[in-house]
């Protein structure tokens, strides 16, 4: 990995974190529904960023096969809902675990691959996923090619402090939530002695290994965290959409994730939110263009930062952050 | 007995593309030690072209010529523009650069082609030869344009100077460099050719799964899985790589798993040869000094 990726991340300004939270609280009652469910998405996959950018940004284990825990999140969410009668947000500590113990293992044999080679596997997890998802002896489980339709979930309470409040009102507030949850953990984790373990794995192997930094499992904890964080967006996703696919899940969603993070920013926690903000809106702007638009415009957003920008938004900002403060004498 | 023949010989008719598409692969990282992800795009976004030509009224083997050489062109240019800004960056910024090329390829065949799919004409006749009927003409031709192919690339290597060359620069630029090679040339040759290989690739799979913007992605797969099958650095175990991987997928598709998993048989033979052998069947076995 290179070297000129950033070892840690600075304090966080804690009052914009104050601000954002509470403007994060009032923006669903000042957009439509419609809106309110594309915010819940952005959150979504601002998780399964975090999830990515722990594995490619920290541990920089190259995985082009994330759609694939999405979709293991988002199908156990979707069957423990529709077989199971489960309530939503039981599921979604479920499809946590289901991921984390799936990415665990698929880290396992990844241990002895590096770099193209890993990138090489779980791409090609990510192309044969669907075909499994749509194998007919799985069927009775993940409803073939139909999918499974779920219940959307309706809000338990008829307003909040006054404020009427509706499914998709709900939901954004339940997504808020679990994503607050989430980037805690993944601050923490980051930060504390895991990150710093991962950090050295990946400038240092060597190193690292003889500072009694237990690598394989570092590095498979890695891919499963990793993995469990992709789960949990996955989870939402499905309870969000109300309905999960095998086509949903093609190998242009772990591209789609790709872009995310390159956008926002590797190693970088806020850069998951601006990769996920990336991802949601800008496809839906090109599409008026032409269909095709969106994959040329993200083709062409993976070089150009690869070129020009290697530490995406989150990077830039830093950068005029930097420029912006005075100079310490 | 005859079902099963006739699987076999299928398996070695799309065994031939898997390992051309795999010999392009293996060519590139020869040189460059880089796993190209768009190399499939790019074969598709070829075969486009000589379905323009085709339906424009140029002659099957004549559009066959100029996509050929188009394809050699276009990869040439893909090296120089996109590929050698980053030739020394680390390896996640380049596994992005090929992932945006293979977006923006696709992307650009269905912006311009559409996304429904084509018919692409075969040049062998409809009835099969020689009153044989385990072996259509299609598949009879596919496995001998794929023959004459790797011939003449063997010949190329083994017998002309600037194959001596190309060869001399992926092994060792530096010393090549001190000789006179112009490796970054060299480089952008080998790109040239393996786009060409590619491009003969698509355009004989092309009539077997029809022509679309996402055809490539399976058959990518399957080439992936015959070049490390193979070792990924030997480009006589890619080939051979390529017709065991495509008798495997069809003995498997026809016999023991059904046709809706054979994606599935890549990506577990992908993963068992990465984590068991992974210099494959004739790759050296790469030992690195700690």
């Amino acid at each position: 990995m290179s070297s000129n990726l950033p070892s840690h991340e600075k304090t966080i300004p804690w009052i914009w974190l104050v601000l954002g939270l509470l403007g994060a609280c009032a923006l669903p009652f000042f957009i439509t529904n419609y809106h309110v469910f594309q915010v819940s998405m952005v959150l979504t996959y601002a998780i399964a960023l975090v999830g990515l950018n722990i594995l490619i940004g920290y541990s920089g284990q190259i995985s082009l096969g994330h759609g694939a825990f999405l979709a293991i999140g988002a199908y156990t969410s979707a069957i423990l809902m529709d077989k199971a009668d489960m309530p939503y947000w039981i599921t979604i500590p479920i499809a946590a675990a289901v991921c984390l113990v799936v990415g665990f293992l698929f880290g396992l044999p990844a241990l002895r691959l590096e770099g193209h080679y890993l990138a090489l596997a779980t791409f090609a997890l990510a192309v044969s996923l669907p075909q499994l998802l749509k194998f007919k002896h799985l069927e009775f489980l993940t409803g073939g090619v139909q999918g499974i339709v779920i219940m959307k979930p309706e809000a338990p309470w008829e307003t909040l402090f006054g404020l009427k409040l509706n499914s998709d009102r709900w939901l954004y507030f339940f997504t808020l939530a679990v994503t607050v949850v989430m980037f805690m953990i993944g601050w923490n984790l980051i930060r504390g002695r895991v990150g710093r373990a991962l950090i050295a794995i990946r400038d240092q192997p060597i190193a690292a290994a003889s500072m009694g930094i237990n690598t394989p499992l570092y590095k498979s904890l890695a891919f499963g965290v990793s993995a469990m964080f992709t789960g949990v967006a996955g989870a939402l996703s499905a309870i969000l959409v109300a309905f999960v696919a095998p086509d949903s899940f093609t190998v242009f969603l772990s591209i789609t994730l790709m872009v995310g993070m390159v956008v926002g920013g590797v190693t970088s926690l806020p850069g998951a939110l601006y990769g996920a903000l990336f991802i949601q809106f800008i496809p839906n702007i090109a599409d008026q263009i032409s269909k095709a638009a969106p994959w040329a415009i993200y083709g062409v957003m993976l070089i150009l930062f690869m070129y020009t920008m290697p530490t995406g938004i989150a990077g830039l900002l830093r950068l005029i952050g930097q420029k912006l403060r005075p100079t310490h004498p | 007995m005859e079902t099963f023949i006739h699987q076999v010989v299928a398996g070695i008719a799309t065994g031939g593309v898997y390992a051309s598409l795999a010999l392009a692969l293996v060519m590139i990282y020869q040189s460059t030690h880089h796993i190209n992800f768009a190399q499939g795009e790019i074969a598709m976004f070829a075969t486009y072209m000589a379905w323009t030509l085709i339906n424009a009224g140029v002659s099957y083997w004549l559009a066959f010529t100029c996509t050929i050489l188009l394809a050699f062109a276009l990869g040439v240019l893909i090296q120089r523009i996109i590929i050698r800004p980053v030739e020394n960056a680390p390896v996640l910024n380049i596994v992005v650069v090929f992932i945006g090329l293979l977006v923006i390829l696709n992307s650009i065949a269905g912006w311009v082609f559409t996304y429904t799919i084509k018919a692409f004409p075969s040049p062998f006749p409809k009835e099969p030869p020689f009153g044989l009927h385990f072996i259509s003409s299609h598949e009879l031709g596919s496995i001998g344009v794929t023959l004459v192919l790797l011939l003449m690339l063997y010949g190329f290597f083994k017998f002309t100077p600037l194959g001596l060359a190309m060869r001399a620069a992926a092994q060792n630029p530096d010393s090549s460099r001190l000789v006179g090679i112009r490796v970054g040339w060299m480089l952008a040759l080998g790109w040239g050719l393996a786009a060409a290989i590619g491009s003969v690739a698509g355009m004989m799979i092309a009539p077997v799964v029809f022509l679309e913007p996402n055809m490539m992605s399976g058959i990518l797969l399957y080439a992936f899985a015959a070049a490390l099958v193979g070792g990924i650095d030997s480009p006589g175990g890619a080939v051979l790589g390529g017709f065991i991987v495509g008798i495997l997928e069809n003995i498997l598709g026809a016999y023991v798993i059904g046709t809706e998993l054979k994606l599935s048989v890549a990506l577990v033979l992908i993963i068992v040869v990465l984590t068991i052998k992974p210099a494959g069947l004739f790759g050296k076995v790469i030992v690195s000094r700690v």
